[in-house]
């Protein structure tokens, strides 16, 4: 995803900062309120800096050595923060599998009996549990495992099996010409509008010209919030005014965009509970029209997921696949204490790789989502 | 994938027939599954935990009487428990003591806290409390708009806070404004925030001490999984909460979260939401809850739905005409309508015992709204004539019904035979003592001779 943003940003450096002009302001504040918000976290400079430098040369490509320069220390930052982020979740859970494993000499029925309450806090659900478990299982009886900590290293390459079995690539794939059409839908309250927020900020981060959608009009003030982060983010947003039928506004905001040099367009799609069938009706619409008015839109059809959700996850990711054939998810609210392993089960089952990962409100709390990382800041710990 | 507990716990129990006493040893096999549906709904595993072993301890000495099944023994304790555990005392709003009374409304992002605002202020409005709405909501964009909205289509007043503000200056001006306009309940909508940030719970504290509410209500959503203890916890621990509010139950969760929250809080479940709608706040009963916990659907809540659309009066018209001139093409209709009223096809199917878990298997064909319209259609394009008697009905009627109705004769074909096996149903039904007269309501059983009934 990085690389891709990258590869992007080199390739039209003249087009950096487009529209940005009228919003300088705006991310200004926004970063200083960010940086009031963590003023324990003294790293949160760097990216002030950034900012800092393109307001200062708003109409110059950035340089080459800010983009060089931004790839490693974002990179440690990235981690130093996901960790960070990830302490709360991490902690209770490596602190309790280290106490299980350290405390071990030999693998008994007990000790399968915690790491199953271990897997099933994490809502990684029975059927997924028990299918690690006994897995594990068959591996202890034919001897091929017989210290704790050898079983430990199983079951978390178990678990990113499941995680990186999906065909697809985790990284997302523009079309070779034309605008990339995201669509973003969910159940009410995900965080489906943060999360665009957070990811046009990316995009306008690697010098793409970002439009977004506003084609929740049915809850209050949706466009409205998503017309503020158009300002801190400083992109333009396309709205109709509230209670006007979605598939219109999509609509006429592609036609917008047609007529108009965006690389990326965000659609925003009201919350809706994915057994309400008319309300999947009106997704399906949204998605035929859009595939009307530009070719093979939408490129990506994202489904954010809530990190407190539990098997119901499941229910929803079934339900919207099969309305709208989901291409990748993002899980958010993964800074609680929740440890969103239904993702796991939902990759597991329908073959949909996980796309981003949300840990905070912040606009760059949005996160590629890497097994690996993923599953080692779960289980890292001091003594590996 | 699965089937539903009672199917499992019959199989469970089939060898156990004709034994005694439910023993530890006989039932623990029973339990595993019992421990599974709760999972499976998302309650909390040391909730279940704890569930489980005192649900052992009152099945076991039960008799194996003949009659019920032990599945079906075992179920109802469990059912019992689980009833038992998400009741409780009776829970209403405490709106008496110094009034203006202050409500405020917590939770974690997006469980709906906003919303339940204004359907309880819409709920309040109609018992004659004068509410007044305060968003306190500085953090998300567009937080205060989203009230404010909400409000003006309820006709409720809303504070007019900015996002400068600091929310807890913004309640306590909310509280003398609403002193001042004359208005008796404050509905304090606050940011969502999670349970692990000091911060704002140290704000939320900070509320609490200034405008002592009468009623802290934690807002969960339905669909939460295992960390909702978790957040429940520190919610009551920081804030005192009064009581819950369950909200997205119009999904398809099941609600393991209910009994967790409980189980942990100690806090009555006051309301569920079931729908976007303002009006979609319902009181909250424990025993459906516990149904569809053990996914045993949602029987009452059907047929609950169905008494609400079935008009009593047409209903004893139509057993009345029934008897006189039989059932109709007219009455089909009438029929077909009323079910549309009670809701989508496949909401229904979810409330039947059973139906849910069909309805989760892949290949399932989708009950088809569409086919309702087409029988209506078909219906419709009928003369009188031929709705009242439907024996008239030949190819060249055929034709022309098709064409007016804009199907094809199969379609048409296809109506009239579920008709006709309607017709036949109901006269089998017609033949029993408290068959049909019983159904439709009215109608006198007549008495025969035993050897008459089959």
């Amino acid at each position: 995803m990085l690389g891709w943003f990258k590869k992007k940003f080199e390739s039209r450096p003249e087009e950096e900062q487009g529209p940005g002009g009228q919003t300088v302001a705006e991310p200004q504040a926004m970063v200083a309120n960010g940086e009031a918000a963590e003023s324990s976290d003294v790293d949160s400079a760097p990216p002030v800096a950034v900012v800092a430098e393109q307001l200062g040369q708003p109409s110059a490509p950035a340089s080459e050595f800010a983009a060089d320069n931004k790839e490693p220390e974002a990179g440690l930052k990235f981690f130093k923060r996901l960790k960070e982020r990830l302490a709360k979740t991490h902690d209770s859970f490596v602190a309790r599998v280290d106490e299980l494993f350290l405390g071990k000499k030999v693998i008994d029925q007990e000790l399968f009996d915690e790491l199953e309450e271990i897997l099933i806090m994490a809502d990684l659900g029975v059927g997924v549990t028990r299918e690690i478990l006994d897995r594990s299982r068959a591996k202890v009886k034919r001897k091929e495992l017989c210290e704790p900590l050898a079983l430990k290293k199983a079951i978390k390459e178990q678990i990113l099996a499941y995680l990186q079995q999906t065909d697809r690539p985790a990284d997302l794939v523009m079309p070779r010409q034309g605008p990339f059409v995201i669509m973003v839908l969910g159940v009410n309250g995900v965080g489906k509008t943060t999360t665009i927020g957070k990811l046009a900020y990316k995009f306008r981060q690697a010098g793409q010209n970002v439009l977004l959608v506003a084609a929740d009009t049915f809850r209050a003030a949706a466009s409205e919030q998503l017309q503020i982060w158009g300002q801190r983010i400083g992109v333009e947003v396309f709205t109709r005014p509230a209670g006007a039928d979605p598939s219109s506004v999509v609509f006429d905001g592609l036609e917008y965009a047609n007529a108009r040099n965006f690389d990326v367009i965000i659609v925003d799609t009201a919350g809706r509970l994915h057994t309400q069938v008319n309300l999947m009706e009106e997704l399906k619409k949204i998605k035929r029209v859009m595939g009307k008015k530009i070719e093979n839109a939408p490129h990506e059809t994202m489904l954010v997921i809530d990190a407190t959700t539990g098997q119901n996850g499941i229910s929803q990711a079934r339900l919207f696949n099969e309305g709208v054939e989901l291409t990748g998810l993002a899980l958010t609210k993964l800074d609680g204490t929740a440890k969103g392993g239904i993702v796991v089960n939902i990759c597991h089952e329908f073959n949909i790789p996980i796309r981003f990962i949300g840990i905070g409100e912040q606009m760059e709390d949005l996160r590629d989502f890497n097994p690996q990382d993923f599953i080692d800041a779960l289980f890292a710990n001091d003594h590996e | 994938m699965f089937e539903s507990l009672s199917g499992r716990l019959d199989s469970v129990f089939k060898k156990l027939r004709g034994h005694g006493k439910l023993t530890e040893e006989n039932i623990q096999e029973a339990m595993r599954e019992v421990r599974m549906a709760l999972l499976e709904a998302d309650v909390n595993f040391q909730v279940v935990k704890d569930f489980v072993a005192t649900v052992t301890e009152k099945a076991v000495g039960l008799d194996v009487v003949g009659s019920l099944a032990p599945g079906q023994q075992v179920i109802k304790v469990v059912h019992d428990e689980l009833v038992e555990l998400l009741g409780g005392d009776t829970a209403s709003l405490v709106l008496d003591g110094r009034q203006p009374v202050v409500i405020m409304m917590v939770g974690l992002q997006g469980s709906g806290k906003t919303t339940s605002s204004g359907k309880l202020a819409k709920m309040l409005q109609g018992k004659g409390r004068k509410p007044y709405l305060v968003p306190a909501d500085v953090y998300r964009p567009a937080a205060i708009d989203q009230l404010t909205i909400l409000g003006k289509s309820l006709g409720v007043p809303v504070h007019p806070s900015t996002t400068d503000q600091d929310p807890v200056a913004i309640c306590k001006s909310a509280l003398h404004a609403a002193k001042a306009a004359g208005h008796d309940t404050l509905l304090i909508d606050t940011a969502g925030r999670l349970h692990v940030d000091e911060d704002l719970m140290g704000e939320l504290a900070r509320i609490n001490s200034a405008l002592e509410p009468a009623e802290i209500l934690f807002v969960a959503d339905a669909m939460t999984g295992q960390d909702a203890v978790t957040v429940a916890e520190k919610f009551n621990q920081d804030l005192a909460i009064s009581g819950v509010i369950l909200t997205k139950m119009d999904g398809d969760a099941r609600g393991g979260a209910a009994l967790s929250i409980k189980k942990v809080t100690r806090r009555p479940i006051k309301f569920v939401g079931m729908g976007e709608g303002l009006d979609a706040l319902e009181p909250f009963h424990p025993d459906r809850v516990a149904s569809r916990i053990l996914g045993m659907g949602d029987v009452l809540t059907l047929i609950e739905k169905a008494e609400a659309v079935v008009d009593k009066e047409k209903a004893a018209k139509l057993a009345k005409k029934l008897k006189k001139e039989g059932f109709t093409l007219e009455d089909f209709l009438d029929q077909i309508q009323q079910i549309k009223k009670m809701g989508s096809l496949e909401q229904i199917m979810g409330m039947i015992p059973g139906m849910n878990k069909i309805k989760q298997l892949k290949n399932m064909p989708k009950p088809d709204e569409r086919e309702l319209v087409k029988v209506e259609s078909v219906i419709n394009s009928m003369t009188l004539k031929e709705r009242r008697n439907h024996a008239i009905i030949n190819s060249s009627r055929r034709q022309r019904i098709a064409k007016g109705s804009g199907t094809s004769v199969q379609d048409v074909n296809k109506v009239i035979k579920s008709y006709t096996e309607m017709l036949k149903m109901m006269k089998k039904m017609r033949g029993q003592p408290g068959g049909l007269g019983a159904m439709v309501g009215g109608g006198k059983k007549r008495k025969r001779p035993k050897g008459l009934t089959r």
